[in-house]
């Protein structure tokens, strides 16, 4: 990459990045990774399962790091670990959304004896010496075409999943017991939706390292929430959000001798201060009262806001 | 102690839920016994009395969520769990808070068509479903604020989006648990007044469970009184009268009668005229 310097000309950019084999596999993961992680993303959020999502890419890291010193690949890794955690999640778990709170204090206790182990099998793995860094802050270099396939795949599963199941997953995750009453299996749905959390962690872990799997899975998608509160343009908006983070965070990477993990979150958080920073400045302005039109002595019709 | 019969303006009321000398037992203890009360179409009852004395378990059972120790509960002439699909349902609830990104309208149609899987299909149903939720947030008088996100609304604004909400299937039965609780005393009596309306406009019947009767009384067909002692139900102008509830709950109750004609109900437990809020059990 010693001749590579970024121009004006940005078509000419592209094609240079896009003639490396590894940048077309990387923008290639990069995107199947940020409209999976958008759309669940968003319904993470809806539902407070962040520390969830937190905890199963915790889960990750031995996992990646456990399977590279087996020779079993960190893609299987973090898959194996992921799902097996959220299963064990949704058993221990009860029922609904957003019900680990009380539980923090023993899951932050055992995602740092995980990531203390992880650290252990990297050490025990001599021959790996960017390891560490590639599986916590995430690398962009040597994705193969067989691991684009997997994620692919995965992709398209979880798509068609959601698709099936949007509206009583919708229902649960705002309201579950009136969901129940309707006729909507929620505790099955709960545990499908943990499944589907901890394949779509794994999917963003091997793209972004297990620490800043929330640039892609949280900050688009809390980014989103902070600007509508509808859901399907909410949705929409995330994975636009997902994919310029990725795209210009790549693009940034091949060009700056800075890592992705950096350029990723420092994108995404960018975006998701700016929006919360507009929405804290609208709500200001409601507060004060509603906005109604009134009709001052001149005669001319304005609005002002009722006393509060 | 009493199950009146029901006839109730002149008509023939067609009874929707019958309860047959229920009981509930939660961990070995007996929370109430030989409840015997018929609600009819169209009539508003209110489910009343102190706090954990089963106000809520007893809705869940005219639910099917909650299994009797003894005696029948049969709604819609058939099981409850099987005429879930006609009972609308409000859960005990705080509220949401503020960080709940979601609007009235979208959980308004959710009642429609949350239960259904797949993508919803354009066309004709879009156009029905749009129509309903126009209409439900009409009923409610929610237009002003639907499209606001649900977590900005107050109390007695989310609480009408949630009672369009469980209309959104045309239930025969409207089952709300403490919809009134924390809210201010005019949103008490208007969402009241709107359950009132919404049940003899439509034919729902309604029963409410409620920690203070006062709000509601003026609507009310019939009360079902729970106690740790029994259980006393019938019309509001029988039952709500200062000997039976004195009895009932063990405490000095009395019953007033205002200029107006209204009734107010004085030093049961969980109904001081002052409003201050306790926890509510049961």
């Amino acid at each position: 990459m010693d001749d590579v310097r970024f121009s004006v000309d940005l078509v000419a950019d592209v094609v240079q990045m896009w003639s490396q084999p590894f940048m077309v596999n990387a923008f290639r993961a990069g995107t199947i990774v940020a409209v999976l992680s958008a759309l669940t993303g968003w319904l993470v959020v809806l539902r407070r399962q962040t520390f969830v999502a937190h905890t199963l890419s915790a889960v990750g890291f031995p996992g990646a790091a456990g399977a590279t010193l087996l020779g079993a690949g960190a893609l299987t890794g973090y898959f194996g670990f992921c799902l097996a955690a959220a299963v064990v999640i949704a058993l221990l778990g009860g029922r609904g959304a957003g019900r680990h709170g009380h539980e923090s204090a023993l899951v932050g206790t055992v995602q740092g004896f995980l990531l203390a182990c992880g650290f252990l099998f990297v050490a025990l793995y001599k021959g790996f010496l960017n390891g560490t860094s590639a599986l916590l802050f995430g690398s962009f270099l040597g994705i193969t075409g067989g691991q684009v396939t997997v994620l692919a795949v995965l992709a398209v599963l979880v798509l068609a999943l959601l698709a099936v199941a949007g509206r009583p997953l919708l229902f649960a995750s705002t309201d579950a017991e009136t969901a129940r009453v309707a006729g909507v299996p929620v505790r099955a749905l709960d545990l499908g939706f943990l499944l589907v959390l901890g394949a779509t962690v794994a999917a963003v872990a091997s793209i972004t390292g297990a620490l800043l799997v929330f640039a892609l899975l949280v900050l688009p998608a809390a980014t989103a929430h902070r600007i509508t509160a509808r859901p399907a343009r909410g949705l929409a908006l995330s994975v636009l959000f997902g994919l310029v983070a990725v795209w210009s965070a790549l693009t940034a990477t091949y060009y700056s001798p800075y890592p992705l993990g950096f350029w990723l979150t420092s994108i995404a958080f960018a975006g998701f201060v700016t929006a919360a920073g507009g929405r804290a400045g609208l709500d200001r302005r409601h507060r004060g009262g509603r906005l109604v039109t009134v009709f001052p002595r001149d005669g001319l019709p304005g609005s002002r806001r009722t006393a509060p | 102690m009493t199950a009146d019969p029901a006839a109730h303006f002149g008509r023939l009321p067609a009874t929707v839920i019958e309860v047959r000398d229920a009981a509930v037992e939660l961990g070995g203890r007996r929370v109430w016994h030989d409840v015997r009360v018929d609600v009819a179409a169209g009539e508003f009852a209110a489910i009343l009395g102190p706090n954990g004395v089963g106000k809520s378990t007893l809705l869940k059972a005219m639910l099917g969520l909650q299994p009797l120790a003894a005696g029948q509960i049969r709604v819609l002439a058939t099981s409850p769990a099987r005429a879930r699909r006609a009972i609308g349902y409000l859960p005990q609830r705080r509220s949401f808070d503020a960080s709940t990104r979601i609007r009235g309208v979208d959980l308004i149609r959710l009642g429609v068509d949350g239960h259904r899987w797949g993508l919803p299909l354009p066309g004709r149903p879009a156009r029905q479903r749009k129509q309903r939720i126009a209409e439900l947030v009409e009923l409610v008088g929610a237009g002003r604020y639907a499209h606001r996100p649900v977590g900005t609304l107050s109390g007695g604004e989310q609480q009408r989006i949630l009672i369009a909400q469980a209309l959104a299937r045309r239930p025969r039965i409207l089952l709300l648990d403490e919809p009134l609780d924390s809210l201010d005393l005019p949103n008490q009596a208007a969402i009241a007044a709107l359950v009132g309306r919404i049940g003899r406009d439509q034919g729902v019947a309604v029963v409410m469970v409620a920690h203070d009767v006062n709000p509601i009384v003026a609507h009310l067909d019939r009360v079902v009184y729970l106690g740790p002692a029994g259980s006393v139900v019938g019309a509001p102008e029988q039952v709500l009268d200062s000997a039976s509830l004195t009895a009932l709950y063990g405490t000095p109750v009395e019953v007033l009668r205002t200029a107006g004609g209204r009734t107010v109900v004085v030093g049961v437990p969980d109904s001081p005229v002052g409003h201050d809020h306790q926890p509510v059990g049961g």
